[in-house]
């Protein structure tokens, strides 16, 4: 076997936490990782979030972002230790040698200058090419990576396309000068579920294609899945497990491992809608003042008592415009709202205090849906104070209650926002909207923005407290598997409208319309060639119509 | 049309139409009391003949809005009217006094200016280190320190306990230019140091927050020399920010010049300004404010345009 | 446990000192505030600790009489200027709509002419007393108060946590009083430094320009004044107000950063 590319040796990193009022500390971010990546093999790296993968990806050009700095170990690549190196013939290696893709593209790209200028900058400032040769590969790259118009597409700038296409001319900029390795930094975490897929089979291409090794970055056990031939397990800095993916995938030894091949395969029994809907949309279609267009089209949907309705759809999709109709932020120009049979208002204002209290929401930020200056205490108390009028000890005592059906103890009466994981503020948020006993709930992409564990943990919260308390949902999400693990009902949207709704196990299954076809192919499975079946899948789809 | 013209046409519209309401403002100030702009003129001892023909003369008979469109169409016309306490025309003291503060202003901009950008540059590439903490140190006493106060140094030391230059600068027409340089070196001096020190804190943030943006990690990872990556990629970006501050602080020089002519005893716009503020004289006044409001409402005008110009996003819209 | 790094310690100490100075001037002064009690412009003695000013007044009472004046025409001009500003502030991005947009455009028109260029043309106008000085001063200040407040306040409406308490059904003033302004409370006292700061400067300019606090009453900027001439013939006693004015400006400015560092912290820590 061929020496390895890049060898990482007991690498350690360190960074200098500020904490207000108190000495600056030094705290370890990565410990004791080592591994080998040969030429044209790919290297995952898992983990959730503060797991070290961008910091370790970059060390491999020894880099450290905002005074991060690599304090032992070596990274050894092509034969020398680049940790030694000094700063010109580090310059030499980055951009060269090495490469790097970025999480958001978008602000990746200099906003002042054209796509194709950055994208052969590297190559042309490293000595790798002449500028025609350069360009020449460029736009070889843009028609392999399938970019509309390849010849002409370097001219534009860059916000003039799209993020999606951004991403791939970033990976354009990163094989352009025939790199031994690149690394790509969670390169579809920003793009929606329809386009990640194309731009997923892109870079696997080009790789292919191109014979380089990369790193792949993710938290996306799926995704990483597809286009990585090894996996390596972070949590906290350090190695959890490092293997082929197979073996990862089909095969994992340990439990953190375990738990992350596992997450959101809960599956849920769909109940028998009841007779009452708490909750009936009939008709809404909705504009916001001044614009032009009908964000929200001739929607019709229902929410059972007890139960959960799924709204699904992208971004633009309307989703979260439906919420801010239900709970009358934005009255709809057509149609009517009814709560447990009565009509009700359709803005805000007209609403009484048992209507308001009745539905509650739950926001997909956990930090900014909390007042920062009161305690957890105050923020689940007030409720109960404005609805229910509760003082002194009885409010105590019911908060108590609260905390614990959070699975909290009652420590966290007196603590502020700030001092809470970003799991314990969204059950915060979840006591809050309970503390009104309402009868609906509305979910809005309260799992998006958790780390897959943390977000498992809420869901099953959320399903336990919904047969505690026999309280509807409406969970809007774009996330398919959420929707497989919480949902008795579906409501597809695109574009304004539904286009498909009823019973989870109706929407699920065949035939599909055209929209529910694309969506559910386009999430990514824990198995392996799956990316290459839905590749191929929409080729005979295209090649037949 | 092209977006971007639409939009600076808007803001020169928009200027235009700031600079007529801001007419009417400085107008109605001088209206605010109830009494009597000539009985204030007068005094108290003044008699009913003399008031009455005090304010026939000023025209104080005629409703409000009639003497203000008289004014502003006369202004339009370059006509600002008579002064009240020696009879002089305003337009032509105003135009050749307007000419000697520009004289100061540009010099002083001249300046502060090229070294504004180059010690926020210096900031930046030291920053948190001595040299920063030094320039920000030094900024921040001159903030706080008043115009004269510096003004009054620079005599004390300069002019007084060392003679380079004189502490009263008064220039006219016979001078040669470098007999004016030498007599406004003190006045430039000042007003140099009070815009530095408001100018350096902003093209600090200007340049810092240009440095942060994730392009500039990018062109760091493609392995570019530290020039390479200041000249290509931060620079174009930072030229708006950076006009925008350069222009802001044009505005604010300005404001500044007034005090330095009161100190140095300069002939000009401010100069004048003040002394006729002491003297009552309203239609001077109102001249030299609707002057100053224009020459900052217009440097505010040109920092917006500038900024608008500068975006790539409507250069080269979708 | 917090700490007070040392710039903002000194920052206090100077500011309370001249505070203090100026609450009990009539008991620390040593002679009368208008009394004649030596030769004119005497350097500085035991007897008269800054020296004689330009008729012969001891300089160390003017300044402490003087001080009393500034502090008393900033701190004032400063409260007004801020319950003008924040209150409006406040209610435009609390009620928005066309309350907003009146209050914004006419704040916007004030703006566009230079505080100085303004308060010299209404001046000109108006008997110059101490409770005008204070309103036009406090006015036209509030104008960037009512910018700050503004832009905060609609910074934190749009948070979700506002949203939250308004789908709840609080009214507005529970919105105001309990929501917005606790998360205000910070930016908005570090400003309120500056602001003391800028009037300070301000008052002492136009007294300076003989147009703010006439005689018999002085403030630094009048002292200035009246002392300007010795300055071409090396009588340094201009220089002191102009020095104190600095002094307390800095000081007050380095409490007002401390505690914007202090805030920016409480947040939510640092950066992303």
């Amino acid at each position: 076997m061929a020496e390895p590319l890049l060898t990482v040796t007991d690498l350690k990193i360190e960074a200098t936490a500020y904490p207000p009022g108190e000495p600056p500390q030094d705290i370890t971010i990565v410990e004791g990782v080592s591994f080998a990546l040969e030429k044209g093999r790919v290297l995952g790296l898992i983990g959730e979030s503060g797991a070290g993968k961008s910091t370790i990806g970059l060390s491999s050009m020894a880099y450290g972002r905002g005074g991060v700095r690599i304090t032992g170990g070596e990274v050894v690549v092509n034969g020398r230790d680049i940790l030694k190196l000094g700063t010109r013939a580090l310059r030499r290696l980055r951009g060269a040698e090495v490469t790097y893709v970025a999480q958001s593209a978008a602000a990746a790209f200099n906003p002042a200058k054209k796509i194709m200028e950055q994208v052969i900058e590297a190559t042309l400032e490293h000595g790798r090419a002449t500028r025609a040769e350069a360009e020449a590969r460029a736009r070889a790259l843009f028609a392999t990576l399938g970019l509309p118009d390849p010849d002409r597409f370097g001219n534009r700038y860059p916000h003039q396309v799209s993020g999606g296409q951004l991403q791939r001319a970033m990976t354009a900029l990163a094989l352009c000068p025939h790199p031994d390795l690149v690394i790509f930094d969670e390169p579809t975490t920003a793009l929606d579920v329809t386009t990640q897929i194309d731009v997923l089979a892109a870079i696997k291409d080009a790789i292919r294609e191109t014979g380089v090794a990369a790193l792949y970055i993710t938290h996306d056990l799926a995704v990483v899945a597809q286009v990585s031939d090894e996996i390596m397990v972070l949590k906290g800095g350090r190695m959890v497990e490092h293997g082929s993916t197979d073996q990862i995938i089909n095969s994992p030894h340990e439990a953190y491992t375990q738990a992350l091949v596992s997450v959101r395969s809960i599956e849920h029994e769909e109940k028998v809608p009841s007779a009452d809907p708490v909750l009936r949309v009939e008709h809404v279609t909705a504009r916001y003042r001044g614009t032009a267009f009908d964000v929200l089209h001739d929607v019709n949907v229902e929410v059972h008592r007890g139960q959960t309705l799924a709204v699904v759809g992208e971004s633009g999709s309307g989703k979260s415009t439906l919420a801010r109709v239900i709970t009358g932020l934005l009255p709809p120009s057509e149609g009517a709202i009814s709560f447990a049979g009565r009509p009700l208002s359709a803005a805000l204002s007209g609403r009484s205090r048992e209507d308001l209290r009745e539905v509650q929401m739950i926001y997909q930020m956990a930090d900014v849906a909390m007042n920062p200056r009161q305690t957890v205490g105050t923020i689940i108390g007030r409720p109960l104070e404005f609805y229910f009028g509760l003082k002194g000890d009885a409010k105590r005592k019911r908060v108590a209650e609260l905390l614990d059906e959070i699975e909290m103890g009652n420590g966290f009466i007196d603590r502020y926002p700030a001092e809470l994981s970003g799991g314990q503020k969204q059950r915060v948020c979840i006591a809050r909207a309970l503390a009104a006993k309402p009868r609906l709930i509305i979910c809005d992409e309260v799992t998006s923005a958790l780390d897959p564990l943390v977000a498992d943990g809420i869901l099953k919260l959320l399903l336990n407290l919904q047969k505690i308390e026999d309280v509807a949902y409406l969970f809007i999400t774009h996330d398919l598997a959420t929707v497989r693990a919480i949902a008795d009902s579906i409501a597809v949207m695109y574009r304004g409208r539904v286009v498909r709704y009823g019973p989870k196990s109706e929407v699920l299954a065949p035939p599909f319309d055209d929209y529910t076809d694309l969506l559910l192919s386009s999430v990514p499975e824990m198995k392996l060639g799956w990316l290459e079946e839905v590749i191929a899948h929409r080729k005979i789809d295209s090649a037949g119509h | 049309m092209h977006p971007i013209l639409k939009l600076v046409s808007q803001r020169v519209a928009l200027g235009l139409l700031l600079l007529l309401a801001a007419s009417v403002l400085i107008f109605a100030g001088t209206m605010i009391l109830p009494g009597d702009v000539a009985q204030s003129i007068l005094g108290q001892s003044a008699t009913p003949e003399a008031l009455a023909n005090l304010r026939a003369e000023l025209g104080l008979n005629d409703p409000p809005v009639t003497r203000y469109f008289n004014w502003l169409a006369g202004a339009v016309q370059g006509d600002l009217g008579v002064a009240l306490t020696n009879g002089q025309d305003i337009a032509d003291a105003l135009g050749r006094r307007l000419g000697n503060t520009l004289f100061l202003a540009f010099w002083a901009a001249i300046i502060a200016v090229p070294l504004a950008i180059f010690l926020g540059l210096l900031a930046v590439r030291y920053r948190n280190r001595w040299p920063d903490k030094l320039i920000s140190g030094v900024t921040l006493a001159s903030i706080s320190i008043p115009e004269f106060l510096i003004g009054y140094l620079l005599v004390y030391f300069v002019a007084v306990k060392l003679g380079w230059f004189s502490s009263v600068s008064m220039i006219n027409d016979s001078m040669s230019l470098g007999e004016k340089l030498s007599a406004i070196a003190l006045p430039v001096g000042v007003l140099v140091l009070v815009v530095l020190a408001h100018m350096m804190r902003m093209t600090r943030a200007a340049i810092l927050n240009v440095m942060q943006s994730a392009y500039i990690e990018t062109a760091e990872l493609k392995g570019l020399s530290g020039f390479n990556v200041i000249f290509r990629h931060a620079f174009p970006n930072a030229i708006a920010p950076i006009v925008n501050v350069v222009m802001l602080n044009l505005a604010y020089l300005v404001v500044g010049v007034v005090v330095v002519e009161v100190v140095f005893v300069y002939p000009g716009m401010g100069q004048y300004l003040v002394d006729h503020v002491a003297k009552r004289d309203v239609p001077v006044v109102q001249a030299c404010g609707l002057v100053f409001a224009a020459v900052y409402i217009g440097l505010n005008m040109v920092a917006d345009i500038v900024a608008i110009l500068s975006n790539p996003r409507l250069r080269h819209p979708k | 446990m917090s700490r007070i790094p040392l710039s903002a310690l000194i920052g206090l100490i100077f500011t309370g000192a001249y505070f203090l100075a100026a609450l009990f001037a009539p008991f620390i002064a040593p002679y009368g505030m208008a009394e004649a009690v030596g030769d004119v412009w005497e350097p500085m003695s035991r007897t008269h600790l800054l020296g004689t000013d330009s008729i012969g007044r001891d300089l160390l009472t003017r300044m402490i009489y003087g001080g009393r004046t500034t502090i008393f025409i900033a701190t004032m001009a400063t409260l007004l200027s801020f319950t003008t500003g924040a209150v409006l502030g406040f209610l435009a991005a609390v009620i928005g709509g066309w309350v907003d947009q009146l209050l914004s455009r006419f704040v916007d028109l004030m703006m566009a002419i230079p505080s100085l260029i303004f308060a010299l043309v209404v001046l000109s106008v108006m008997p110059v007393t101490i409770p005008v000085l204070i309103l036009v001063m406090g006015l036209l200040d509030s104008t960037r108060v009512y910018r700050l407040a503004r832009a905060v306040a609609v910074d934190i409406n749009v948070m979700d946590f506002v949203e939250a308490a308004r789908l709840r059904g609080e009214g507005r003033v529970w919105i105001i009083f309990r929501e917005i302004l606790p998360n205000a409370l910070s930016p908005l006292v570090a400003e309120m430094g500056l602001r003391f700061i800028f009037m300070v400067l301000f008052v002492s300019t136009l007294s300076f320009l003989g147009l703010g606090v006439q005689p018999p009453n002085a403030d630094w900027g009048g002292i200035v004044k009246e002392n300007k001439e010795g300055i071409v013939y090396g009588v340094p006693a201009a220089l002191v107000p102009a020095f104190a004015i600095a002094t307390l400006a800095i000081s007050v400015n380095l409490v007002a950063d401390w505690i914007l560092n202090r805030t920016t912290s409480l947040k939510g820590g640092r950066g992303g």
